[in-house]
């Protein structure tokens, strides 16, 4: 274990070098160029990585997919325009169950935005282009995580083959702060592999001949049933969350990424001034920890959903508390950060109105 | 049972006869591509991308490991391949509408990084799985669902020249040609080309295939036969654009 001083980004390579990942292509986009940047850097010391500047985000997951297609355990990162072109060639990862691992730094949108920091890539990330979500998508709030989940998304993607995402933020990537760096082997976690499915050792049952189109609607249909089936079928698996207090609180905020470590430090505030305030954070956004949300809420007296978006999580956090009967209000802030000082006096007004 | 010597060791059986349209130029391209497949002997190194159109028709068509994609991102799919397995063999097949319009910019941005791939397009002056829309390729006067008075240029340009445009921008090493599916012996030598320049490891590989289109041309035999071979060879004419030395 080593304590290194990084930013987000450099987290994010550093735990992608961890994890075994050996190429990237990519094409540059604030806040995301950093790790395209510094995996050059990596791939210009070792001739065992691979490194591809694309002429653009389809390209990048293309030829993403084609280092994938030969057995590398190959990624990319974008963020906010790059994203909406990359899904095009995310959704034929998610259709041919290719494992692929994106890191995304969410930037203010719609379109061009700002180039730093939002929740705005929620919906893209989690059921962009024209299938049916069948992604994992890991939201992550400070470089440490980055470290942790850039780990985690390969070996997830590899063992499940289902495209896997980091989902950050700007903010995130550029702090520079401490982060602990640490092998698979000292912790003891197994680093999944990763083989060809295109010109593989074992050919001996001929040739492979994979698709991207149907001839029939039923041939299709069958396919996505059984996707979604092993999709089903591990989620019980991989879903994460974090629950910070919630037991004996009235009031549970719902937050993801960065916005849940604000809303912590705001939850240690409050409790210092013995309001009873704790916090639900889903880890996975898709899958989305729906049943442990669900028995955490149970009997109190109000959700409050917190995100840097217009009601994209909010959407989220009401489809999978569906028949529930619990106040909700919700704080949304598109593009803009909310740190914790915001949150007490937002939550304080809320106690108010509540206890009259 | 005989060998049948009109029949590429590398074509799949099972999946014959193959799916493209009666008189076709596709099929005599992609027989030409089999048969150098079976003479260089790099079936079992070969990776052959095809695209979204007519050419997805192709998924199951070689006995050789394949991959299907759209809108011609079968070269980054097959620039990712090379760079993780620089000893395979990576074809990438596609129509004029995903080489030359919705994915021109991969083309353009492979042949200026000298991606050793090879990239083989077919040139049919329409958009023919969609029911014969104009294409970058139709020719100036030519009928399309889209250009219902035939192509008009001065409202959306003349013919795009591939391989003239690519052999602009490629580097030294490239081999860069056009050729026509019913010149069967030209069109066998250029694919022939196209990929001993990849298996020498030299560079960006590329050649434009003319070819008919009867469905959407609406032609019978003899006029399909006229309008590939005469019109189409006088706005795009065959030739090699860049040849290395060692290939000439």
């Amino acid at each position: 274990m080593n304590k290194e001083l990084l930013t987000g980004n450099q987290a994010i390579v550093k735990g992608a070098l961890a994890s075994g990942a050996q190429m990237m292509t990519g094409y540059p986009i604030t806040p995301t160029t950093e790790i395209l940047e510094n995996w050059a850097e990596e791939a210009a010391k070792n001739s065992n990585l691979n490194f591809l500047q694309t002429e653009d985000e389809m390209s990048a997951g293309f030829s993403m997919i084609g280092g994938v297609l030969a057995g590398l355990k190959t990624f990319s990162a974008t963020a906010g325009p790059g994203n909406v072109l990359m899904q095009d060639a995310l959704v034929m990862a998610e259709s041919m169950r290719l494992p692929t691992v994106v890191f995304i730094n969410q930037r203010g949108g719609p379109s061009t935005g700002t180039v730093i920091y939002s929740q705005q890539e929620l919906n893209l990330t989690c059921f962009g282009g024209n299938g049916e979500g069948l992604r994992i998508v890991y939201s992550v709030g400070n470089p440490q995580e980055m470290y942790d989940y850039a780990i985690k998304a390969f070996n997830t993607a590899w063992r499940y083959r289902f495209p896997a995402f980091v989902l950050g933020d700007g903010y995130s990537a550029k702090t520079l702060t401490e982060v602990e760096t640490y092998s698979l082997e000292e912790r003891k976690i197994e680093r999944v592999s990763s083989a060809p499915y295109l010109l593989g050792e074992d050919n001996s049952s001929g040739s492979v001949n994979l698709r991207n189109t149907y001839n029939l609607e039923t041939e299709l249909n069958t396919l996505l049933m059984k996707h979604k089936m092993a999709f089903d079928g591990f989620t019980s698996e991989i879903v994460e969350f974090d629950d910070y207090q919630t037991l004996g609180a009235e009031i549970v905020i719902v937050a993801h990424g960065n916005i849940a470590i604000s809303a912590k430090c705001a939850i240690d505030i409050l409790k210092s001034e013995d309001e009873k305030v704790g916090l639900f954070r889903p880890i996975t956004l898709n899958p989305f920890p729906s049943e442990t949300l669900r028995s955490v809420v149970q009997k109190k007296k109000l959700i409050v959903v917190i995100e840097s978006s217009l009601g994209q999580f909010e959407r989220m956090v009401k489809e999978n508390l569906y028949g529930e009967n619990i106040p909700m209000v919700a704080i949304k802030k598109p593009a803009l950060g909310i740190n914790p000082d915001e949150i007490v006096e937002r939550v304080k007004d809320f106690l108010k109105e509540m206890n009259g | 049972m005989a060998e049948n010597n009109n029949f590429p060791k590398s074509w799949k059986k099972s999946s014959k006869p193959h799916k493209f349209c009666p008189g076709c130029g596709q099929s005599l391209a992609l027989k030409n591509l089999g048969f150098v497949i079976d003479e260089l002997q790099i079936a079992d190194k070969t990776v052959y991308a095809c695209d979204i159109g007519c050419s997805l028709l192709t998924w199951d068509m070689f006995e050789i490991d394949t991959i299907q994609t759209h809108h011609g991102r079968v070269v980054p799919t097959m620039v990712g391949f090379k760079l993780a397995k620089p000893s395979a063999i990576t074809i990438a097949f596609m129509g004029d509408g995903g080489g030359y319009a919705i994915g021109a910019q991969h083309l353009i941005n492979a042949a200026m990084r000298d991606d050793p791939i090879t990239a083989i397009l077919i040139n049919n002056a329409n958009y023919a799985m969609t029911g014969g829309q104009m294409a970058p390729t139709t020719l100036v006067g030519q009928k399309a669902t889209t250009a219902p008075n035939g192509r008009d240029w001065q409202k959306v340009g003349k013919p795009i020249h591939g391989p003239e445009m690519l052999a602009e921008i490629a580097q030294e090493g490239s081999y860069i040609a056009r050729t026509i599916s019913t010149d069967i012996a030209d069109c066998k030598t250029k694919i022939r080309k196209a990929l001993q320049n990849q298996i020498d490891g030299r560079g960006f590989s590329f050649i434009e295939i003319i070819s008919m289109c009867p469905v959407n041309w609406h032609t019978d035999a003899l006029q399909s036969l006229d309008f590939s071979e005469k019109e189409m060879t006088k706005v795009y004419p065959l030739g090699e654009f860049k040849c290395p030395q060692k290939l000439a």
